[in-house]
């Protein structure tokens, strides 16, 4: 299973009272003691952001929190083995992407959408047949912009699963090839495939809006 | 090179993955191809982009989590 994260997107910075080590460290000693208001604090200062990340996985919002309820359970019969030499927010992180892939691989499987309409298109000769055209902004000012960023966000969701799922493990969680081919039990040649696929689809879905006079 | 060769390696290009030889007809029909290098750049920024917005602080992220599951989470730990 998932055995790294990043941890910045796994810190709830402004959403955790229990921030800090030696907060962190009292928050666990508390929670083996089965102090009962602990593990409310637990699920209070992390809840909202692991909820997020497993959206991302999961576009249904009763599989996501699903998943969530899975994760904290999977952490609260753990919580012995808990070392320390991470933060909590990074072990929960690392538990709730686990929680998330194990949710979509238990769903039936529904035929999923094709990504070939998303993939850029070539004449015979080799040409592109719509060729592409510079975007005049850079990502760091475009993403000043909330419509961009929502943009953005709706074309991730618009992801196959399959597509989605490698692109956050690759760019997102930051996995390594061989990792996401591990957790995702597929070769690394289909990881970088996929990967490939993913992000060549989600840049022809954000295309005409990024060609747009942004200024 | 072609074009939909270029697409096709863009991927092991940016990991480093191409054969010397292949890594300079890569980078030859880059110089010479506009739209191949606008192909490029847009690929590149939309990485960024999506790393960005999933980090994003400002983005969709509740502050805290419903009532409703953290309610569900501790009674299903009480049953556990």
């Amino acid at each position: 299973m998932l055995r790294s994260a990043d941890p910045e997107n796994a810190t709830p910075a402004s959403d955790a009272t229990a921030t800090g080590a030696e907060g962190e460290r009292t928050l666990v000693t508390r929670l083996r003691a089965g102090e009962d208001a602990a593990y409310e604090e637990l699920v209070r200062s992390y809840g909202g952001r692991l909820l997020a990340v497993a959206r991302r996985f999961l576009r249904v919002e009763e599989d996501a929190r699903d998943a969530v309820q899975d994760a904290f359970i999977s952490a609260f019969r753990a919580i012995d083995r808990f070392e320390g030499d991470s933060r909590i927010s990074t072990w929960l992180h690392r538990i709730v992407v686990n929680a998330s892939l194990m949710k979509l691989r238990s769903r039936q499987r529904k035929p999923e959408t094709s990504i070939e309409e998303l993939l850029p298109r070539f004449l015979d000769d080799g040409h592109f047949a719509d060729p592409p055209t510079e975007w005049q902004q850079t990502a760091e000012r475009a993403l000043q912009r909330r419509q961009t960023r929502e943009r953005v966000r709706e074309a991730i969701d618009r992801l196959p699963d399959s597509y989605r799922t490698v692109l956050l493990l690759r760019d997102i969680e930051g996995l390594d090839t061989a990792e996401a081919a591990e957790v995702l039990q597929v070769s690394a040649n289909a990881v970088k495939i996929r990967l490939h696929r993913a992000r060549q689809a989600l840049r022809k879905l954000i295309d005409a809006h990024m060609r747009e006079d942004l200024e | 090179m072609t074009c939909q060769e270029l697409a096709d390696f863009l991927l092991r290009y940016l990991d480093g993955e191409l054969p010397a030889p292949q890594g300079e007809s890569f980078a030859e029909h880059l110089a010479l191809c506009p739209p191949c290098k606008a192909y490029l750049t847009t690929y590149q920024k939309t990485v960024k982009l999506g790393q960005s917005v999933c980090a994003d602080p400002e983005g969709p992220v509740p502050g805290d989590v419903p009532d409703e599951l953290v309610e569900a989470i501790l009674a299903a730990r009480s049953r556990a």
